[in-house]
């Protein structure tokens, strides 16, 4: 109603500024501004009847008001709540947004809901048909993060084009691993050992699937940078958040087993057969509904992660490499050796990738980004050391497809790596801008996708399914 | 006039909660009515008033909704409790034990001492 232009006197931008003021105070809500403005405006309307002009009005109610700084003080002494960002799941509508928002929500969790008992059945029927863990380690990324990028397509409004590429991709990929006659072991043995080959595609697969859903939760709009970038602070929360769901989980299980235990009754069938195939595509799915709902209500927390275990990260590769150097040679050159440093690059990488995320690319280099040179080309020295002594005996002892994966992901987080030091260097020198490194890092990302693409689907033949 | 904050502060409440036992209100026509009731003496910092009435929402004495108001806006109404109306009266016993004491003490004074200012009195006597 006041939004009418030819309604917005100059009362209109006074009162409107002064609610900007005291929005600003974050013990205010704006159900209490809202509350005040009424004040304001029947105090005003008082005065104008007495005689005041609006200009005279305005200044005299607002005086009357008190001093901001000391009203906002008793509205946080009232409610010390508000001084902690709390996350208003489903809002009840209150006067300024009305009720619409909290009906949105409430279908919101809904659709999410249905879309998480989904995957539980989709899971729950994969586990009564296949009988090996192996298949199910291949098959259950494909029966539950459809589910998850369903929900980014209702929520985004995906294109029916986009939806039908992308499915088909994952639909492809699931029929190619499914329909490879991988080695499984010996079916009589009731631990069967499987081929390296078909754990590979098992573990790169799900990588090739969460970029695909990158290009869901982007919209659709997976070349811009800022989106990438959006989808890489997504994953981060939505680790975090995970963890949390996942420790609080066990923390019930835990107790209604050992409740149960007591009086006798076995509560293990039921986790395994019930409890674990709808917890665990439900946990993903919840996980990813609260960090969309949070994401700009509570500061992220993997960026703080980041910050804080970056110079601790820094000291343990120092560290590494003094012990990698006065050391004497590495006594077994392997590839768990490879594994290691693979996990050491990967976690250098999230460090970076996190920091980034949070940084105001406009904010002048600091001792921080120099700590994040040092981690950088400490991590690159221990990476290198440890490469040049496994060359040197890979050869003797032939390429495994394990092997060629592991050393496959070092080289491409090396070259990550190296070149996000080089620009962060040149950053640090002033000689280029943040955002170069930004962009690298996202531009980036596809890589790791091709590369698990390699794995999952080219090693098995090339490695003959072994 | 200007009046102690203390004072201020230790009779909001009885008066917040006496104007509500009257009949429902809201936040400006309470601060209009106190300023009424005081014949103008008694002012409020009117933002001050609204950490009040959330306070008394949350301690159960009184209960707020919203509605709209004549012109249209949306107005945030209140109304007193039960549980108000007895904390009123127990505020209104205390209050009228201090204001017989104060009273007699008034009376003291200007039976007293030949019309002096009290608190110059009292000074003298200390």
């Amino acid at each position: 109603m006041m939004n009418d232009d030819a309604l917005r006197t100059g009362l209109e931008a006074q009162i409107d500024q002064w609610r900007g003021f005291v929005r600003r105070r974050r013990a205010i809500t704006s159900a209490d501004a809202a509350e005040m403005e009424d004040h304001l405006r029947e105090q005003v309307a008082d005065l104008n009847d007495g005689g005041l002009d609006d200009d005279e009005a305005f200044l005299v109610a607002v005086k009357r008001m008190g001093n901001l700084d000391e009203v906002s003080h008793e509205f946080a002494r009232e409610h010390s709540d508000r001084l902690w960002k709390q996350l208003v799941l489903v809002p009840q509508g209150t006067p300024d947004d009305g009720a619409p928002g909290g009906i949105g929500r409430f279908r919101d969790l809904g659709v999410l809901l249905s879309l998480a008992i989904g995957a539980g059945i989709a899971l729950k029927i994969l586990l009564m048909s296949a009988t090996d863990e192996t298949t199910l380690l291949l098959n259950g990324p494909f029966l539950v993060l459809p589910f998850l990028a369903a929900y980014f397509a209702w929520k985004r409004a995906l294109p029916l084009r986009a939806t039908a590429v992308l499915l088909s991709a994952a639909a492809i990929l699931a029929l190619i691993v499914n329909l490879y006659p991988f080695d499984l072991g010996d079916p009589t043995d009731p631990y069967p050992q499987p081929g390296m080959t078909v754990l590979l595609a098992a573990l790169h697969a799900p990588v090739v699937l969460w970029l695909l859903l990158g290009v869901v939760y982007a919209g659709g709009h997976w070349r811009s940078d800022a989106r990438r970038m959006d989808y890489v602070r997504f994953t981060g929360e939505l680790l975090v958040y995970l963890a949390l769901i996942q420790l609080g989980g066990m923390v019930l299980t835990g107790l209604t087993f050992g409740v149960l235990s007591l009086v006798g009754i076995d509560f293990d069938p039921f986790v395994q057969d019930w409890l674990l195939p709808f917890a665990l595509p439900g946990a993903l799915l919840v996980a990813a509904w609260l960090v969309e709902a949070k994401k700009s209500v509570v500061e992220n927390i993997a960026p703080v992660l980041a910050r804080v275990f970056t110079p601790l990260a820094a000291l343990m590769l120092l560290a590494m490499l003094v012990a990698l150097l006065a050391g004497g040679p590495l006594e077994s050159v392997d590839r768990e050796l490879l594994i290691l440093m693979d996990a050491v690059l990967l976690v250098v990488l999230f460090l970076l990738l996190y920091s980034i995320s949070a940084r105001d690319p406009l904010a002048p280099p600091g001792i921080f980004d120099q700590l994040q040179l040092l981690l950088v080309g400490a991590a690159l020295a221990v990476d290198a050391v440890a490469l040049t002594a496994m060359l040197v005996r890979i050869a003797e002892f032939g390429f495994t497809a394990n092997k060629v994966a592991a050393l496959g992901l070092n080289l491409i987080l090396l070259v990550h790596l190296a070149w996000a030091g080089r620009l962060t260097f040149g950053f640090v020198r002033g000689s280029r801008t943040f955002v170069a490194t930004e962009r690298w890092q996202t531009g980036y990302l596809p890589v790791y996708g091709a590369w698990a693409l390699v794995v999952a689907v080219a090693f098995p033949p090339l490695f003959a399914f072994a | 006039m200007h009046i102690d904050k203390d004072l201020v502060a230790a009779s909001a409440t009885p008066l917040v909660l006496g104007i509500l036992a009257d009949g429902e209100s809201y936040g400006y026509a309470i601060g209009k009515r106190v300023a009424e009731l005081s014949g103008g003496r008694m002012q409020w910092t009117d933002g001050m008033l609204y950490p009040l009435l959330h306070r008394l929402e949350r301690q159960g004495l009184i209960e707020a909704s919203w509605g709209t108001a004549d012109n249209g806006r949306r107005r945030k109404h209140y109304t007193i409790t039960q549980d108000g109306r007895d904390a009123l009266a127990e505020r209104q016993e205390q209050w009228s034990v201090v204001a017989d004491a104060l009273k007699q003490v008034w009376q003291d004074l200007s039976d007293g001492s030949a019309g002096l200012p009290a608190p110059r009195t009292a000074q003298g006597w200390a």
